[in-house]
C-alpha cells in the first residue's frame, strides 16, 4: 500500500540481499514483523490495549475479560469509530473539525424532534418508513453543514480551526434554540435498532455469517494480491508470512465472534423470546447469544468503506497528497480547493450517522447531546497515529486509537474510578501517547 | 543552433506581463521555444524567471500577453491545462508529496486506475520501474514515502513524472541545484537526451557551466523585462553575466563593463 506510513522499507522494496542483511541483524519479534508487513507502531497499540485489558481484567476481579463487558465495548467505541474515521481525512489534509461534538446534537436533535414530533403531527406514529426518512434526513444535513464549513475553509480561507471553533458555538447554540432545552423521546421502534440494545443486534447465527464471509474476503484478498504482485514480477512476502496472515485475519475475527457470542441474553428476554416463538422450553436453560450489534456492524462497514476511499480511490489519494504538500497537489493538477471541502462534508455526513446511532442507542435527544464528543474523536484520530501536521494516517488506526481509549475508560469505571479521575488518566495518555509517537518517528527519521 | 528551415517552434510567449501588487515581476517578455533545443533562461535572483516560465506551466496566471502552442492561441490558466498540452514542469522545490511513494507522486493528479475506478497501484508501480529503468537504473524504493529519499532520488522522482507521459516541451526550474556533482552529471546527460529525441526544453538555471554546456539559446532576464535572447556561440560566458548582472543588451556592453566585471 502507498500510504501505510512508517513502514519504510519492506520485502516488496529490498533486493534480495538487502532483505537477508536488514533481517539477519533483526531480532525474532522484528523480523517476523517485517515479514508480515505489519506497521510497528500499530503493533505496539495493540500491545498496549492487550495489557490495559489484562490490567483491568485482574483489578476488576475478573470482569473486565468477559464476553459481556466486551461486547459492551464495541458498542461504547463505535459512535467515536464512526466519527474518527472521518476525522483522519480532516486531519491528513491538515486541517481539523472542532463542531463534531456540537453538529452530533444539533443533528441528533432535528432527526429526534423529526421522527417524535414533526413526522406524527402530520402521518402519525409508526409509519414503516420514518426511520429511512430520518435518517436519510439527518446523513443530508450533516453533509450539507460539513459543506458549508468546508467551503469557508476552502474558499474564503479562514482556517478550519476557527470556522470550526465557530462551528461548535453556533451549532450547539442552535440546538438549544431548536428544542428549548427540552428532552426529545422516544424514538421510532425501528429506528431505535440502529442503536443496538437488546432488539437491536443481529443474533448468533448471522454473526457467525458476517465472521466467515469477512474471513474469506481477507483469505481472497491476501490471494489476490500475491497474484498481481507475481503478474508484475514484483517482490512478494514469503510465502509462510502469507499463510500466516491467512490464518491469523480469520483466526482473530472468528476468535472475536465466538467470544462475543457467549453474551446471551438475559432471563427476562429470554423469556420473552420463548413466548414470541411459542417455544415449549425452560428460559433458564436457553442459551441465545446477542449477537453483534447494529451499530457495530454500521462502525465497522464504516471503517472499510472509509479505508477504502482512503487507500483506493482518488479521493483518498488527493487527501493525502495535500496533506503532504499543498503547493504539490495543486501543481498537480488536484482541484484542492473542492478536495478540502468534499473532505469536510464526508466528516459531516459521518456525524449525520454517529447522531442518529447515538440518539437510536439513547431512545432520546437532549440538549447536551454530543458534548465534548470532538476531543474524544480527534483523541482517538491522533493515539491511532494521526499526525496533527497532516499527510499521515489511517483509518484502520483512529478505529484502534477509540477502541484504545474506550477500553481505557471502561476498565476505570468497572473498577470504581471517578469521571473525573478518568479524564485525568485519558487527558495524561493522550499525552503520552503523541509523545511516544513522535519519539518513535524521530528514531526512524535518523 | 542557428534557426534553420527545419526548425519547427513549439512556443511562443508574446508580450507578457505579470505584476504583484504594482510590482512588475515580468514585463512584456517575449520569448519561444523551437524542438530540440534547449532554451536557458537566466538572470539574478529577483529577475522574474520563474514567474515567466509558471505562466507557461499553468501555476500563475499573466495579467496580458498571449501563449501560443504550435502556433495556436492557448489560455493556460491551471497546471491540468498545460499538461494537456504537453508541457511538464520540473519545479526547482521538486513538488513532491513527501509522504506518498514514487508511483504515487508519478502518477499524481493522473493516476492510472482499473475499470471502476479503483488505484490501479500495480500499474503505476510497473510503469514507474520502467521509467526509472531509463532515468536512474540504480532506483530500487518503490514503496517508500519519497520523504525517506535521497535528493538525487527524489530529484530521478521529480524527472520521472515530467518524462513519463511524453512531454513535448520540458521546463525545468534549477534542476541541478540541489544535487552532487555525479548526480549532476546524470542530469545533464538526460537533458542531451531528451534533446535528441526533438523535446523543446526551458531551462532555468544559476549556473552559467550549466548553461553553456547545455544551451542552444540563452534569453537574460533583469528586472522583470527580457535583456536579449543570444545563440549560445556567438556569446562568451562573459557577455552573459554582463547581462545578467548590468542588465545590458549585448551590443550594449563595451569592453570597459568586461573589464569592470572581473575588478
Amino acid at each position: 500500500m502507498a500510504l501505510t506510513e512508517d513502514s519504510t522499507t519492506t520485502f516488496e522494496t529490498m533486493t534480495p540481499e538487502e532483505a537477508r542483511a536488514v533481517t539477519s541483524e533483526w531480532g525474532v519479534i522484528k523480523r517476523t514483523l517485517f515479514s508480515l508487513e505489519i506497521d510497528t507502531r500499530m503493533f505496539g497499540l495493540i500491545l498496549a490495549m492487550l495489557v490495559i485489558w489484562i490490567v483491568f481484567h485482574f483489578w476488576s476481579g475478573g470482569t473486565f475479560l468477559t464476553p459481556r463487558n466486551l461486547w459492551t465495548l464495541t458498542v461504547q467505541t463505535s459512535i467515536v469509530a464512526i466519527m474518527a474515521t472521518g476525522m483522519v481525512l480532516v486531519i491528513v489534509s491538515r486541517n481539523i473539525d472542532l463542531s463534531v461534538g456540537s453538529m452530533l446534537g444539533f443533528v441528533g436533535m432535528f432527526m429526534a424532534l423529526l421522527q417524535a414530533e414533526w413526522l406524527p403531527s402530520i402521518f402519525g406514529f409508526d409509519q414503516w418508513w420514518t426511520w429511512m426518512v430520518v435518517l436519510l434526513a439527518g446523513l443530508v444535513l450533516g453533509g450539507l453543514i460539513g459543506l458549508f464549513q468546508g467551503a469557508i475553509v476552502a474558499y474564503a480561507a479562514v482556517p478550519s480551526f476557527i470556522v470550526t471553533l465557530g462551528g461548535l458555538l453556533v451549532w450547539r447554540g442552535l440546538l438549544w434554540v431548536m428544542a428549548r432545552g427540552r428532552t426529545i423521546a422516544p424514538m421510532d421502534a425501528t429506528f431505535q435498532l440502529l442503536g443496538g440494545g437488546a432488539r437491536g443486534t443481529v443474533g448468533g447465527t448471522v454473526s457467525w455469517i458476517i465472521g466467515g464471509v469477512a474471513s474469506i474476503a481477507i483469505v481472497l484478498l491476501l490471494i489476490a494480491r500475491r497474484r498481481n504482485r507475481l503478474k508484475f514480477g514484483f517482490r512478494v512476502r514469503p510465502l509462510w508470512a502469507d499463510i500466516v496472515l491467512m490464518i491469523l485475519g480469520p483466526a482473530l475475527i472468528l476468535g472475536a465472534v465466538w467470544f462475543l457470542n457467549q453474551y446471551y441474553l438475559p432471563i427476562g428476554l429470554a423469556e420473552q423470546y420463548v413466548e414470541d416463538n411459542n417455544l415449549d422450553v425452560d428460559p433458564a436453560t436457553l442459551e441465545i447469544p446477542f449477537g453483534l450489534a447494529n451499530l457495530v456492524l454500521i462502525a465497522l462497514g464504516t471503517a472499510i468503506v472509509m479505508s477504502f476511499v482512503a487507500t483506493r480511490r482518488r479521493f483518498g489519494r488527493y487527501v493525502y497528497a495535500v496533506g503532504g504538500n499543498p503547493e504539490a497537489a495543486q501543481l498537480s493538477g488536484i482541484p484542492t480547493k473542492r478536495l478540502i471541502m468534499y473532505t469536510f462534508m464526508t466528516m459531516g455526513i459521518l456525524v449525520g450517522l454517529a447522531a442518529a446511532v447515538q440518539i437510536a442507542r439513547l431512545n432520546s435527544a437532549t440538549a447536551g447531546l454530543g458534548t465534548l464528543q470532538e476531543l474524544y474523536v480527534i483523541a482517538a484520530a491522533v493515539i491511532g497515529g494521526t499526525s496533527l501536521s497532516g499527510g499521515v494516517g489511517t483509518i484502520f488506526g483512529a478505529v484502534l486509537g477509540a477502541l484504545f481509549m474506550q477500553s481505557l475508560q471502561s476498565g476505570m469505571s468497572l473498577v470504581g474510578l471517578e469521571t473525573q479521575v478518568q479524564d485525568v488518566v485519558v487527558g495524561v495518555v493522550l499525552v503520552v501517547a503523541v509523545a511516544a509517537d513522535a519519539a518513535y518517528r524521530r528514531r526512524l527519521a535518523r | 543552433m542557428t534557426t534553420e528551415i527545419a526548425t519547427r517552434t513549439l512556443v511562443e510567449m508574446k508580450e507578457m506581463s505579470v505584476s504583484f501588487g504594482g510590482v512588475h515581476a515580468v514585463e512584456r517578455v517575449t520569448i519561444d521555444l523551437v524542438a530540440g533545443e534547449v532554451h536557458a533562461i537566466v538572470g539574478g535572483n529577483g529577475a522574474g524567471k520563474s514567474t515567466l516560465i509558471k505562466t507557461l506551466s499553468g501555476a500563475q496566471r499573466a495579467d496580458s500577453g498571449t501563449i501560443l502552442i504550435d502556433g495556436e492561441e492557448v489560455s493556460i490558466d491551471n497546471p491540468r491545462v498545460a499538461k494537456g498540452l504537453g508541457i511538464e514542469t520540473i519545479y526547482q522545490t521538486l513538488a513532491l508529496a513527501e509522504n506518498i511513494d514514487a508511483p504515487g507522486n508519478v502518477f499524481l493528479g493522473r493516476e492510472l486506475t482499473t475499470p471502476i475506478g479503483n488505484l490501479d497501484d500495480s500499474s503505476m508501480e510497473d510503469a514507474t520501474r520502467k521509467v526509472m529503468a531509463r532515468l536512474n537504473p540504480k532506483f530500487q524504493n518503490f514503496k517508500v514515502p519519497v520523504a525517506s529519499l535521497s535528493g538525487g532520488q527524489r530529484q530521478s522522482v521529480a524527472i520521472a513524472r515530467a518524462v513519463h507521459f511524453d512531454a513535448r516541451i520540458l521546463i525545468m526550474d534549477e534542476p541541478t541545484a540541489a544535487l552532487g556533482p555525479a548526480e549532476t552529471e546524470q542530469v545533464r546527460g538526460l537533458i542531451r537526451q531528451l534533446k535528441r529525441e526533438d523535446i523543446g526544453i526551458f531551462l532555468i538555471s544559476h549556473d552559467i557551466h550549466d548553461v553553456f554546456d547545455l544551451a542552444d539559446r540563452i534569453s537574460v532576464m533583469y528586472q522583470g523585462r527580457l535583456v536579449g535572447t543570444v545563440n549560445k556561440d556567438d556569446v562568451t560566458t562573459d557577455h552573459v553575466l554582463a547581462m545578467i548582472i548590468m542588465g545590458k543588451k549585448p551590443g550594449e556592453i563595451t569592453q570597459r563593463d568586461l573589464e569592470q566585471l572581473h575588478g
